[in-house]
């Protein structure tokens, strides 16, 4: 049998996936050359900074895995985290706000941006491309208007979103309760589905391949997590951003919201036609998108005690958006998960810190980086005009 | 022009039963326009349970148009439309199908990275509180196609890898989910090979003896010919005839499809 009218840009690996597997394997290998290269790399010390330099660029690129996965692109994340940190900052140190308005107030100013974009895309018809560009220059703007003359803050040390950010670690007995809970909850979940696959008389998945994976779960949590309290232990922001990628996850996954945004970003007009409605989920993924890029933005300030003109600049816009591809979400739609976010932003971390660690410029690290990327994209296009979709 | 007085079915005749009750769908007066383009003009049509009723024409004569109509996805310029006897305006793809007028599009509108599962239930997923009930869903997908005899390799492969024939099994399994009264299908045949197309052909028997309405445009006249209750035709986004399609010779239908004249004794 032959099959005719596969549209362009539909295919993918012959029923297959290849996963995480991709980023797994680069990752292993960059932490082997690096550590040959400086026995330090994997020190917990060091690997404890990376986490915490990660966690705040990660919750970026949550956002823009979402925005990704309905097909479209934002170039501003980095810009909208200077404006939220600038927003907290002032907020904090000058106006005198509870910190629980000013983070609020710096995350809405996420929303707004985000909700701009949502309503010039699916109302104007603005290309996101051009349209994000567009915000990222605008919210430039604001950053500085924001910050002021002086155009850097310090937040106050004593205030607990710094001391959250910068000084605070979950307790060894917390961190592994939370391993053992994610754990349990793992086995628990494909307990009961399980037993309700059963019911309804659908084929259930043998025990071993399922033990097999909780077993590889429990080790790939525990290890770090062990290793990283033989130092400092696990940051509160590392913690927070591995729980918004769980919620994440379980939004895309479980919910018919993320059901609609890998339609609409697989197939717009297929996911119009079966009744989703499409212009609320592209703004609910700008949205989200400029929340989460609101709240990195926070939390880097937090990190730094401080915000200035140069917060989310240079590269970070780009950077995320590197991040995501690597960690395995497709440019084109429809295809990644809320787990490229931790993968990529480890990879994209794993290269910028190896390269500190031997004492070189930013050059490198942007030519590594752009290098890995494009090994990513090239992947993901590949995987998507490989599959010979045959008749069967 | 002709075919039209030939073998029109009178109001009257028919099965007193099936007749006693208003059709499923009925499109009065449709006319729809783009731009200049008149893509249907002033286009009645009726379908009624347990029939088939094809739909052909040439390219552009303005079927998929009238199958846009029927979905929801395109508002008339003018017309009315009639559902069960009461006359409605579909203006989203969500609201006809709440209505029971379920579509299979020529694109077939699924979503090539999402699972069978998924396609089957896009837009109307069973939910358990706030969260997906994928194994409700996967029970319902296994017991539809079982029943519909469609086999694809698995109901969690993602549609991109399923063959076209599979894919079409799947575009009208979805739309025959949650019992709909009619089914649309636009050229559900065109991309198929031969064995392919008579799986399709068996399942619109199938669908029709189930007691759908089903309509059919497609430019296949042998398809048609195979399953048809009854034939219309457009030509150039106007009504050119309509036949029965137990009576009616092919020489006939071309010529209406056509728009040459044929002389009384050529057709059959
Ligand atoms: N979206 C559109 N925009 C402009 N013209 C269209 C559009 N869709 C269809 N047409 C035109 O309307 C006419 C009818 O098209 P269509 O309904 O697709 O015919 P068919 O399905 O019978 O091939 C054609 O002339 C076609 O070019
Ligand atoms: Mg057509």
């Amino acid at each position: 049998m032959t099959v005719l009218r596969t549209p362009p840009g539909s295919l993918r690996w012959a029923g297959r996936d290849l996963g995480s597997w991709p980023v797994l394997g680069a990752l292993a290998v960059l932490w082997l050359v690096f550590q040959a290269m400086n026995p330090n790399f994997l020190s917990a010390d060091n690997l404890v900074n990376l986490a915490l330099q990660a966690a705040p660029l990660g919750v970026l690129t949550l956002g823009v895995v979402l925005v990704l996965l309905v097909g479209q692109i934002d170039l501003s994340t980095g810009a909208v985290s200077g404006l939220a940190a600038a927003v907290v900052a002032v907020g904090m140190s000058q106006q005198g706000w509870p910190g629980w308005l000013a983070v609020l107030a710096a995350v809405a100013s996420g929303a707004v941006v985000g909700w701009g974009y949502g309503w010039a895309f699916t109302r104007l018809g603005v290309p996101s491309f051009v349209l994000t560009l567009a915000g990222l220059l605008v919210t430039l703007g604001l950053q500085v208007r924001v910050l002021g003359s002086t155009g850097s803050l310090n937040l106050p040390f004593e205030s607990w979103l710094v001391r959250l950010m910068q000084q605070a670690f979950l307790p060894p007995w917390l961190a592994y309760l939370l391993v053992a809970l994610v754990v349990a909850g793992y086995l628990g979940v494909r307990l009961v589905e399980r037993r309700r696959r059963a019911a309804a008389e659908l084929p259930v998945e043998p025990w071993r391949p399922v033990a097999a994976r909780a077993a590889l779960l429990a080790a790939a949590t525990l290890v770090p997590t062990w290793y990283l309290q033989t130092n400092r232990g696990v940051g509160v922001s590392v913690a927070v951003f591995l729980g918004l990628v769980l919620v994440v996850d379980l939004l895309l996954r479980r919910t018919r919201w993320g059901r609609s945004v890998r339609a609409v970003g697989s197939n717009v007009g297929s996911a119009h036609r079966a009744g989703f409605a499409v212009r609320q989920v592209y703004t609910s993924a700008f949205v989200a998108c400029s929340s989460l890029a609101a709240l990195g933005g926070v939390m880097a300030a937090g990190r730094l005690a401080a915000a200035n003109q140069g917060s989310g600049g240079s590269d970070t816009n780009l950077t995320v958006i590197a991040a995501a591809v690597i960690g395995g979400t497709s440019l084109f739609g429809g295809r990644g998960s809320a787990w490229s976010a931790p993968l990529g932003v480890l990879v994209v971390g794993t290269i910028s810190s190896g390269l500190t660690l031997l004492n070189l410029d930013s050059a490198p690290r942007y030519i590594v980086t752009g290098l890995v990327l494009a090994l990513a994209v090239t992947l993901d296009a590949v995987g998507r005009r490989r599959a010979p979709v045959t008749g069967r | 022009m002709n075919g039209r007085a030939g073998n029109r079915r009178g109001p009257l005749e028919g099965e007193p039963a099936v007749l006693a009750e208003p059709p499923a769908l009925a499109l009065h007066g449709v006319t729809h326009s783009y731009g200049a383009v008149r893509a249907l003009v002033d286009v009645d049509l009726d379908v009624r349970r347990h029939e088939v009723v094809a739909v052909v024409g040439e390219n552009g004569a303005g079927k998929s148009t009238l199958v846009g109509v029927m979905s929801g996805v395109l508002v008339p310029d003018a017309g009315e439309v009639v559902v069960d006897g009461r006359e409605t305006q579909l203006t989203s793809p969500g609201q006809a199908r709440g209505l029971g007028i379920a579509t299979v599009f020529q694109d077939l509108a699924l979503c090539e990275d999402l699972d069978v599962v998924e396609n089957l239930f896009l837009g109307q997923e069973i939910r358990f509180g706030p969260l997906l009930d994928e194994v409700a869903m996967e029970r319902e997908a296994q017991r539809l196609l079982a029943q519909l005899a469609v086999r694809v390799p698995s109901v969690r492969a993602p549609v991109a890898s399923l063959s076209g024939g599979q894919r079409q099994a799947v575009a009208i399994a979805r739309a025959l989910l949650g019992e709909p009264r009619v089914l649309v299908l636009d050229e559900p045949t065109a991309a198929l090979g031969v064995t392919q197309t008579a799986e399709v052909l068996t399942l619109i028997e199938r669908v029709r003896d189930a007691g759908f309405g089903v309509v059919l445009a497609s430019h296949n006249l042998t398809d048609v010919q195979a399953v048809a209750d009854r034939v219309v035709v457009l030509r150039r986004g106007r009504l050119n005839g309509e036949f029965d399609a137990d009576v009616a010779g092919y020489e006939q239908i071309v010529a209406a499809i056509t728009g040459v004249a044929i002389g009384p004794g050529e057709g059959r």
